[in-house]
């Protein structure tokens, strides 16, 4: 083996945020596009110039959520199976949602009446926006901790409920999540589209940019002043294999940012979410549509490693039994699992980004109105 | 505590449902693939426009089903974690692992290439379009791979130990799993069930066009591809047929002796009960018609070696509960802290017998005090119900020789170019067209409700493996899962008979019999 089990642990970390982050990156941007929908397409045509904008390639993008479930069942068994438990209705939510999608796009234009297209279109709006609203709520919940705790057995029971989950800063950062998403889908639809649509774009990306930045500085103010974290008092080695009850954790003000102060270069990250943010703007407006993707891409990876950063090395705090809280330590596989992963991302994943590229290089271009009126029977 | 045995019934009840559900669409997306490149490369080859049409029209079927495909597997890869999180943390560390690789390796190929096959045919030269349906076809059948790795794994969980300081399962060798003969028979079982699905819709289709008399030079054409590519996968699916995987591993064993009815062990070569009405509580066979031989061959290949019987693997399930009853113990001694070698030691040589020591939690939390009488129960809870297995093998196997005869039969009439008279094959073929929807369901019933009390043969028991959420939780999901996937379900098949009454029509190329069509937009 390579790597010894702590460097492994860390590395497993930095992968299942690479997934986090392309999942975002890429299928971000076809929610907020499913978010702008109903709003930014007025007519039959605009809707189809809007929706087969991500149509060819929204597919591939979803994978990086099943991949991402995959990969943490296999490195994170204990994360996967307390956290999709213990937050049941909400990926519930999250799941019903997504159903409408591959449908949506699917079925949508397959049969001429309005009735029928607009509800579709309505189907498409949800599996955009709830995922995109339920995630940022999620993560929230994670930086407030979560109330479970291990009993004999390493049976996982979780004690709160779904409407706790609602909570204000929960929410507080549910929007963060959906402005920072329906920032991104503004940017690449202005990067697909021409004339009016690339024109409302424009104002969308703005909007939500604005919102985003707002919401998340609110997020970080709130977090520095008002919510505890959580620090790992004792443990058994990072190298050894353990069970998180192995270890004794404490609530402390403060902790989610004693990793700033730490390693002062994190702060890169939410400078990144808020820089990135602004330059989209910037572009956006000067009509220079690709770097204003890119800065909005970099904007929502440096959201997403914000949380990362903050909650390190804590995956899921327990709130009612801190002892029982996830880490990078004990939550994950054995030494030999993670090992077997590694390789299978090392080798797999510039693969697909490969195939990714190209197939993002062959369907490049506008699509316009007049793409969907020479094309009615062959486009979604 | 004892289990909440309403929550794990309902939990299970979940989990067939929405597998179920997902595998209406997956068969047809495993060989209409394959069907579409083997369409695609006689126009590549031929340069004939039809082959395209065909590719194209029979493509359009495709991306109906292939939704719906999508959206009923997104449920799948997370419901470990919602209602089987005990399951997820027992086995994570290796279960896991080709779920992870599937999506990296499978579903990420087979998704980004799917778009590009409807988006492409203007972008891209013959060659490199057909390239890209079959990477669709390669990544949806990798993905087949990789699934049936992981339930081979659960029926034959070879590659792993357990671990007493993590309290789970841990992976001790991948190329154990990959190469696992359970998952490998599996996997040329279902994707070859596969094939024969997608050729009967397209043979079934295609003879209902003819029936009409419409389109017929495309219908033929298409009749013929799938003809060939059934009978080919017919054969496939009966000759490796499951079979070959019930010799291995203990629930396989089980799950045989409870589709054959086996009662009692026979002297080896075993006969076949071709058919019969299995009596549960006398534990025999009533009005059993048997072949001589026959089992023995099937199942073990060789006319010397036995299958085991009912009676026999229940004796051996009891020995081996008492020796997990004693691994049990051992493993409470290393939790309270005492890993001295010697415990280890002790613990190490009984732990293959664990997961039986665990079945006894159904009736007591400490298994170590476990009555003479809770043990007989736990053993006689390693045998599945005899007759839903029974019935289900036999109608399964029943259905696989119906398609061998339709198979046959259209390709012996097109090979002596006389099939437009026999009206009644097409019929057949007609009518066919859902009985491999049936045979797959059945085949699915068979292989996970022979697992039971299992999730993880001989390892972990169903009721151990559930979530501790509320009954009530998994009804209310149940009842959405089942409401919402039935709705999309009708939607589905409205637009499948809406694009199939269209016939190629519906490409709008100005070549087929319903052009121009009045007012239907596709």
């Amino acid at each position: 083996m390579i790597f010894d089990y702590e460097t492994l642990k860390v590395i497993w970390w930095l992968f299942i945020g690479v997934l986090l982050i392309g999942f975002a990156v890429t299928d971000g941007f076809d929610m907020g596009v499913g978010f702008l929908l109903p709003f930014l397409g007025r007519t039959d045509d605009e809707r189809r110039v809007i929706i087969n904008s991500v149509g060819a390639t929204w597919e591939g993008n979803q994978v990086w959520f099943i991949t991402a479930g995959g990969a943490t069942f296999a490195a994170w068994p204990l994360v996967y199976a307390t956290a999709f438990s213990g937050f049941y209705w909400a990926l519930l939510l999250v799941l019903f949602a997504l159903f409408f999608r591959p449908v949506g796009f699917d079925y949508r234009s397959k049969v001429d009446d309005p009735r029928w297209r607009n509800a579709w279109d309505w189907g498409l709006f949800v599996g955009g926006t709830v995922p995109a609203l339920v995630f940022g709520v999620a993560f929230g919940n994670l930086l407030l901790g979560v109330p479970f705790h291990y009993e004999r057995d390493m049976q996982v029971y979780y004690t709160g409920s779904f409407f706790a989950l609602l909570n204000p800063f929960g929410l507080l950062a549910g929007v963060v999540s959906l402005a920072m998403l329906v920032m991104h889908g503004a940017s690449y639809l202005q990067l697909r589209s021409e004339g009016e649509i690339n024109a409302r774009a424009k104002t969308a990306l703005k909007v939500a940019a604005v919102v985003m930045m707002a919401a998340f500085a609110l997020a970080g103010l709130w977090l520095a002043m008002g919510i505890d974290g959580y620090r790992i008092v004792s443990m058994p080695p990072p190298d050894t294999a353990f069970t998180p009850l192995a270890k004794a954790v404490e609530k402390a003000p403060g902790a989610w940012l004693a990793n700033y102060s730490a390693h002062p270069w994190m702060i890169a990250a939410p400078l990144l979410g808020f820089a990135g943010a602004a330059i989209a703007i910037a572009f956006s407006a000067a009509n220079r549509a690709l770097p204003a993707f890119v800065a909005s891409a970099l904007s929502v990876a440096g959201v997403i490693l914000t949380a990362g950063f903050s909650l390190f090395p804590f995956i899921m705090p327990s709130s009612s039994n801190p002892n029982s809280g996830l880490t990078v330590w004990d939550a994950v596989s054995s030494h030999r699992t993670l090992q077997v992963m590694f390789w299978v991302v090392v080798i797999f994943l510039p693969i697909v980004l490969a195939y990714t590229s190209w197939v993002y290089r062959v369907l490049r271009g506008k699509i316009t109105v007049e793409t969907i009126r020479k094309n009615p029977h062959t486009t979604y | 505590m004892l289990p909440d045995l309403e929550l794990v019934d309902v939990s299970r009840l979940q989990f067939a449902a929405t597998a179920l559900y997902h595998f209406l669409f997956v068969p047809l997306t495993l060989g209409l693939s394959w069907i579409l490149v083997i369409m695609e490369s006689v126009y590549v080859m031929t340069g004939r426009e039809i082959y395209k049409d065909m590719t194209q029209f029979w493509g359009k079927l495709f991306g109906i089903n292939f939704a719906m495909g999508v959206t009923t597997g997104i449920t799948l890869e997370f419901q470990f974690g919602t209602n089987w999180s005990y399951y997820s943390h027992y086995v994570g560390d290796i279960f896991g692992v080709p779920l992870a690789i599937e999506g990296l390796m499978a579903f990420f190929l087979e998704s980004t290439f799917v778009g590009l096959f409807f988006f492409g045919w203007t972008r891209l030269t013959r060659i490199k379009h057909l390239g890209v349906t079959f990477l669709v076809a390669l990544g949806s059948n990798l993905s087949a791979l990789w699934i049936l790795i992981a339930n081979g794994w659960m029926q034959h969980p070879v590659g792993a130990e357990f671990n007493y300081e993590t309290m789970r399962m841990e992976l001790t060798s991948l190329s154990d799993i990959v190469f696992n003969t359970v998952a490998q028979s599996k996997f040329v079982h279902t994707v070859a069930a596969g094939y024969v699905t997608a050729s009967m819709f397209v043979l079934g289709i295609s003879a209902w066009y003819l029936l009409k008399g419409r389109d017929v030079p495309f219908a033929i054409r298409s009749f013929a591809v799938a003809a060939g590519f059934g009978l080919a996968s017919t054969c496939s699916v009966i000759v490796l047929g499951d079979e070959s995987g019930y010799t291995v591993g203990e629930v396989q064993r089980v799950k045989l002796a409870a589709i054959e009815a086996e009662w009692e062990t026979q002297k080896a070569p075993a006969s076949f009960t071709a058919f019969g009405v299995p009596n549960e509580a006398e534990q025999r066979t009533d009005y059993a018609v048997r072949i001589p031989w026959m089992l023995g061959l099937i199942a073990t290949r060789s006319t010397n070696q036995t299958v085991t019987g009912i009676g026999e693997l229940k004796e051996e399930a009891e020995a081996r509960i008492r020796t997990g009853m004693v691994a049990y113990a051992n493993l409470q001694k290393l939790k309270s802290g005492d890993t001295s070698g010697e415990n280890i030691a002790a613990f190490e040589r009984d732990r293959r017998d664990l997961g039986y020591g665990l079945l006894l939690k159904k009736y007591t939390p400490n298994v170590v005090d476990a009555t003479p009488e809770q043990i007989k129960r736990a053993a006689a809870d390693t045998i599945p119900r005899v007759a839903p297995l029974f019935w289900s093998f036999r109608l399964m196997v029943a259905l696989g020789f119906l398609f061998l005869f339709t198979f046959a039969a259209s390709f012996y009439f097109l090979a002596v170019r006389n099939l437009a008279p026999q009206r009644w094959l097409m019929k057949l073929a007609v009518w066919s067209i859902p009985l491999p929807w049936i045979a797959a369901e059945l085949g699915w019933v068979v292989a996970e409700y022979g697992r039971q009390p299992w999730t993880i043969s001989g390892v972990l028991p169903t009721f151990l493996s559930v979530s501790n959420v509320p009954a009530s939780s998994v009804y209310l999901s149940l009842a959405a899962f089942v409401a919402f996937y039935t709705f999309l379900l009708i939607v589905e098949m409205y637009l499948m008979l809406k694009y199939i009454r269209l016939g190629p029509s519906s490409l709008h190329t100005g070549r087929y019999d319903l052009e121009p069509a009045k007012g239907t937009a596709s």
